[in-house]
Formats: structure tokens, sequence, C-alpha cells
């Protein structure tokens, strides 16, 4: 109850111990995951037999191969980041274009299509990737029956991936990026615009800097929903496996604790990417 | 005024990408699949339409075994949600004050930014039989054995439990933080019992809340894969595991493209009830989440 009703002591024990268990229940996994990152054994499992860097750093001379010697991984790696650059880009760029059209137009049709941008994010995952995965197929299919070209980007692989992760990272770049433009007092622009500046100086100056903070929100988040997206990318994944997807292969199989390992390094970049979001966004409001 | 005050040409511009996208990754791609679930395969190369996908969905207990399991199992993993994120959602919103409250939003929040993926593999290391929790039951002389916790019903109903802690913890704060501590005051003065406050005041004001958040969790626990796959192991059972076999192992895509249907129809389905039973635009839940 309120703070102003008189609790009995009972009720506020009761009521701090399942907060405490409340967040141990948060944390525990995460936690878990990094303690054994560090075990010195073969798979991340009890009993602890000792702290050992060789997760991450072993050579792969002996019998264990580290995160940053293992080739798999960092070429995993490197697929996930490429499509993460590519979608963030696109989706930013497509999302910051959406928000303008939303907020500083007015057109026919206008409701209902920033109605249909919202429709990605109800859309589960899995059916976002098939779906794709059957258009896709469908026109390369066709463009090699008519042309007779080989539209090899259209088959499942890294493309394939990031158009499905652009397909719902761009709807949450355009929520971030509207949801500040609106609340841009427009008499700020009108003003500049009386005392003789053109669009692209009223644009350079007021508006995109007043946007900035939303446009880097979008970026960092962007970033990560690709990185960490499994759903869709493991439907239209092809032979270059993106991180996710090794790692979700790797744990079926049961993996060694490299598989932690990444883990690790996985939450310390969305731990960074959080606190940026949070000490970034309060200090601009 | 500046709104219409814009070139048409930079109109154009601005619009090409948006129905590029909508039209070539989400219009065309669900209406391809539909065209899919409604043909069957008569010969090599050779298709035609009926409604044969949709009448072995129906025929195949499998199938809609599976379909139900799935619905259920999301339906109760949104109300053990809603059940044990609500005390915490009213600490928040009424009795931590100022800075606390800022604190606890960010530490709740911060295990969400992670990747499912690292959540599940936690999960995985603490209930396998050789994991931490069996051994240290073990240990303790609590079980005579190792129990396995990993792969049953109750272990996947946690991880989708865990994955959506956050998703009606948001919405309820949010709706919470509205209501006037006064009304609880006058009801708590007038001889309210707990309970009744709790039944007429608390949930009626945080109706919206509740159901932004059922839509959000009940959503998102339909469409897991990762979850239910890894801590259910073969018995899970899920419905989008059974999508993702007909269309990527069996390359049934026909098949594959009805059940996805189906799913997206149970979907829409519960957002659209749970919007018309709490008088909402489909606009205001997404914004809240």
């Amino acid at each position: 109850m309120i703070p102003s009703i008189r609790q009995s002591r009972f009720t506020q024990f009761i009521r701090s111990g399942y907060l405490m268990y409340f967040f141990i229940f948060l944390f525990l996994p995460l936690s878990i995951v990094a303690v054994f990152s560090f075990n010195d054994a073969p798979y991340p499992l009890p009993p602890w037999k000792g702290f050992t860097w060789d997760w991450f750093f072993a050579n792969g001379a002996g019998e264990r191969a580290g995160l940053f010697f293992d080739r798999e991984i960092l070429d995993s790696l490197i697929n996930s980041s490429k499509v993460a650059l590519g979608v963030t880009f696109f989706s930013v760029l497509v999302g910051t274009g959406n928000a303008f059209l939303l907020e500083r137009f007015r057109f026919r049709g206008q409701q209902l299509l920033s109605q249909m941008m919202l429709i990605p994010l109800v859309i589960p995952g899995v059916i976002l990737g098939i779906s794709i995965l059957s258009l896709m197929s469908k026109l390369a299919q066709f463009a090699d029956d008519v042309f007779g070209w080989e539209l090899d980007f259209l088959r499942p692989g890294l493309f394939l991936v990031a158009l499905g992760q652009f397909s719902y990272i761009v709807a949450i770049a355009t929520l971030t990026i509207s949801a500040r433009l609106k609340r841009l007092d427009m008499s700020l622009e009108e003003a500049a615009m009386n005392l003789g500046a053109n669009k692209r100086a009223i644009f350079l100056t007021i508006t995109l800097p007043y946007l900035k903070p939303a446009i880097w929100g979008a970026v960092l988040m962007s970033f990560l929903l690709s990185f960490e997206n499994f759903n869709t990318t493991y439907m239209l994944a092809g032979s270059d496996a993106p991180l996710t997807v090794l790692m979700y292969g790797r744990m079926k199989e049961g993996a060694t604790p490299v598989v932690n390992a990444i883990s690790l390094m996985m939450m310390l970049l969305s731990g960074v990417i959080a606190m940026t979001l949070y000490f970034g966004g309060r200090k601009k409001t | 005024m500046m709104k219409t005050n814009n070139s048409p040409v930079l109109l154009w511009v601005l619009l090409a990408p948006a129905v590029i996208w909508l039209s070539m990754l989400i219009i065309f791609p669900h209406l391809e699949m539909l065209f899919l679930s409604l043909q069957t395969r008569a010969g090599p190369q050779a298709f035609h339409f009926s409604l044969k996908q949709y009448q072995t969905f129906i025929d195949e207990p499998l199938y809609w075994h599976t379909f139900l399991r799935t619905a259920l199992m999301s339906l109760s993993a949104t109300v053990i949600t809603l059940v044990l994120t609500f005390p915490v959602a009213w600490y928040i919103a009424k009795i931590a004050a100022g800075r606390s409250k800022l604190f606890l939003m960010t530490v709740i929040v911060l295990p969400f930014w992670v990747s499912e993926m690292v959540r599940t593999l936690g999960w995985m290391i603490l209930l396998r039989s050789n994991g931490v929790i069996p051994q240290v039951l073990y240990r303790l002389g609590l079980t005579d054995h190792p129990v396995d916790l990993l792969y049953s019903d109750g272990t996947v109903m946690l991880g989708l439990v865990y994955s959506s802690l956050l998703f009606m913890l948001i919405p309820l704060v949010n709706a919470l933080e509205t209501l006037d501590n006064s009304l609880v005051e006058a009801a708590y003065d007038l001889g309210g019992s707990r309970l009744n406050i709790l039944r007429q005041i608390l949930i009626p004001h945080a109706a919206p809340g509740i159901a932004a958040g059922c839509i959000m969790v009940f959503m998102l626990t339909l469409g897991n894969y990762l979850t239910p796959v890894l801590l259910g192991g073969k018995n899970s059972m899920w419905f989008t595991e059974q999508i993702y076999t007909q269309f990527i192992t069996r390359f049934n895509w026909e098949q594959g493209a009805a059940l996805a249907f189906i799913l997206l129809g149970l979907s829409s389905c519960f957002v659209w009830l749970g919007l018309k039973l709490s008088g909402q635009s489909f606009d205001e839940v997404m914004r809240r989440s």
C-alpha cells in the first residue's frame, strides 16, 4: 500500500523479501554465465575448477582455443558486424525520413501509413523471416526463369538477414526519432524563417542538432537489436553464420565455456550501450 | 505553417523508401505467404489452389495439439508474469521515491538489453542435471540424486516468464504512476479492505497498462523460438518450431506458410481483443511499450 498508510512490520518484511528475490531472479542467469566463462574446465558447469583466462585468450595450440583465437567465432563476429552496420545505417536513415514524413507533412493516407509502420512490431520474428524468405525466393526464381539471371543475394545469406532485421528495426528507429521531432517547438523554425534563414540552414542549425540525441539513440539501439537478433536471422541465414546462429548451434551441442566468454563480451557491449543511452538521454532532457 | 510549406518533391523523396519498405518487406512477403498456403502440390512443379494445407492442420493432431499447447502456455505465462510483476510495479510506482525509483528502473531494464541467447544459456547452466541448482540441492541432501530440471514444461514456463518481465513491468509502472494516492487513502479511511481496494481501485485504474503489458507479453511469448526450444529440448512442442521444421527442414513451404498464418491469426486476434477490451488505440499501446 502507499506510504501514508501504516504498514505492519511483517508486511514490510515480506515486501522487501519479495523485491530481493525478484532482483536475484533477474540477475542470477547473467551472473552465472559470467562466472563460468572463467571456469578451468571443458564445460561451463560446476564443479568450479579454478580461474582461467583460457576461454578468452588460449591460442588454440593446446586443446583449448579462446574466443579471440577461434576462427569460426571471429568470422561470425565479422558477419554480424557487417549486417549490424548496414542495418543500422539504413534503419536510421529511413527512420529519420519517416519521422519527417509523419511529423512535417500532411497528406492523404498519412494516418494509415503511420499505423502501417507499427505493424512489423506485432509480427513474430520467425514469421517476418519466413515471409521475406518466401518472397525473395520467388523473385529469384522469377529472375532466373524469365531473364536467366542468377540473383544469389536473394537466396538465404547475409543480405537476406539484413533485410529481415531492417524490416522491423526501421520501425523502432522511426518511433524513436519521430517521438523527439514531435516535441520540437515549431515556432523556433518559424522564427528562424522570419529572420531570413533558408530551409537548408534551418534544418542544419535547428532541426538536426535537436534531433541528434534521438538519432544517436536510434543508432545504438538498432546496432544492438541487429547484433542480438536471433528469430528472424535464423530463418534467413545461409552458410555464413552470424554470431547468434553460431552460438545457438554450439549451445545445442553442449558448448565449451567459450560460449560464456562471447556472452560476457555481449553483456559488456549491451551494458555500455544501455548506459550510454541512459546517461545520454538524461543529460539532454 | 511549415507543415504545408514543404515541397511535394521532398514528400515523394521521403515517401519512396517508406513505401518500398512496407510493400517489399511486409505486405508482399505476407501476400506471397498467403498465396503459398493456399496451394497444394499436384505433381513435380505443378501446384493448384486448395485449402488442403489448412485441412491438414485440423486433421493432424500433432499440429493442433502443438498450437493449442503453445497458446495455453503463452496465456499462462502472461498471467504469471502479470501476477509476479504487479507488486514490483506497485513498489516502483508508489513506494520508491525520486532517485531510488530511477535506480530501480535502470537496474531492472539492464538484463533485458542482453541477448535472449545469453539469458537462456544462464538458465541452462543453472538447471541442467549437472548444473548449478541440481548440484546444490544434491549436496545439501535435499534430493538423493541430481535431478534434471531442464527439458520440462516448468522450465519452459520459467524461461518465458523471465524473458517477459520487463514488457509487463514498464506499462504497469506507467499506469500506476498516474493513480492519485488520495483515492487509495480515502478508500482505506472508509474501511475498504485491501482486497477491495485492489479490485475496485487499483485494477480498474491500471487496466490500460495491464492490457498493454498482456498484449506485448502474449505476442512475444507466442512468437518465441529460442527459449522453448533450448529449455524444452525435444519435448518443447512449440508452434514456431513446427513452422521452422516445415520451412527449413522439410522444405514444405506450403504447409509452413499455412501454419505461419494460423499463428499470425491468433496473435492478431489477441492484440485486437486486448485493444477492444481496454478501449485503446494501437498507436497508444505501441508507444507505451
